[in-house]
């Protein structure tokens, strides 16, 4: 009896992880587009065809992208479940205060750095 | 007595479970939680590494820059590495959702080797500069280069060491609710620290070799 009731427990929680959890499929699709963004932009710097500017803000973007096919498939963040909306909203919550932290500190540094040149 | 025989395995290995069965589930989606959330605090330590790589990456006191010492092929290798150990984490991830246990193993042998790659291919970066003259002590660029890439590099040290733990833990205890819970949080922290990865190739030796 129990033993038949454990079974439709883990069935019932293999079905929950399957949802919550990604299979080998969306494993395989994050690991090819996280090839692709990231043999470009070392493509791109390693060849120095492009502009500075151009080459700067390809490779942010790309970046930008891979870390959310990151997030994504291998993290498995969504709004759809309740834990996913939970992690996600900590997420964003986190990534604001690193765009705080991180682009703060360089726009107040180098703007003194310039007033002190000039 | 559903629940209880379906938690049978756990009584022994923590008491406190017994009278918790009922929300057994919920506490290790609270656990995996509490996990995510140590992670983004562990976000905010790297985001202040990077911020101050960012503001002393051109200090260089008249030696060494990015351009000197990067080494992009390398640096590809090393990704590689660390990009790869990803998927196979996943694999061992779905593994042991699936109950089966050397797969699950097999899997996370394949994923420490990678991880043990990284590292030693990190360590011999380092030992590189040291060795040329390039130590952590040469400048500010040197010093915060050294801090942000070697911090990386610490956590993935410590997630090869629990990664290995882990592998016991599987061996001896096989893939209970639990050991599966502990398995997920140490995905959660090995995929986290590949995503840090991409903000460190980027901001520091893509930009670094521009």
């Amino acid at each position: 009896m129990s033993h038949s009731e454990t079974h439709a427990l883990a069935q019932m929680q293999s079905q929950h992880h399957d949802q919550s959890h990604g299979s080998v499929k969306t494993y395989l699709i994050g690991f090819v587009l996280s090839v692709i963004l990231t043999a470009i932009p070392f493509w791109m710097v390693m060849e120095g065809d492009f502009s500075k500017v151009t080459t700067l803000w390809s490779i942010v973007t790309f970046a930008i992208v891979q870390i959310w096919v990151h997030l994504k498939y291998f993290l498995h963040l969504n709004f759809t479940t309740d834990e996913g909306k939970a992690n996600t909203f900590t997420f964003l919550f986190s990534a604001l205060i690193i765009v705080m932290v991180v682009g703060l500190s360089v726009w107040i540094i180098y703007e003194s750095n310039a007033m002190m040149m000039y | 007595m559903s629940t209880l025989s379906a938690t049978q395995g756990h009584v022994n290995l923590e008491p406190h479970s017994v009278s918790h069965t009922h929300e057994h589930h919920d506490t290790s989606g609270d656990t995996i939680f509490g996990f995510w959330l140590y992670l983004m605090t562990d976000c905010l330590l790297f985001a202040s590494f990077f911020a101050t790589y960012a503001v002393l990456y051109m200090n260089t006191a008249g030696g060494v820059s990015g351009k000197d010492i990067f080494e992009l092929d390398f640096v590809a290798l090393e990704t590689a590495a660390l990009l790869i150990s990803s998927i196979t984490f996943g694999f061992a991830m779905i593994a042991a959702q699936g109950q089966k246990k050397s797969l699950t193993l097999g899997w996370l042998a394949v994923t420490f080797c990678l991880g043990a790659v990284f590292i030693g291919m990190e360590i011999y970066e380092f030992h590189h500069l040291i060795v040329h003259g390039n130590g952590p002590q040469q400048s500010a660029f040197l010093t915060s280069f050294f801090s942000l890439v070697g911090l990386h590099g610490l956590h993935v040290t410590a997630g090869l060491i629990w990664m290995s733990i882990m592998m016991i833990e599987v061996i001896k205890r096989g893939l209970g609710k639990q050991t599966v819970t502990r398995l997920s949080c140490l995905s959660l922290f090995w995929h986290f620290l590949d995503i840090v990865w991409i903000c460190v190739f980027t901001v520091v030796y893509l930009m670094g070799a521009m």
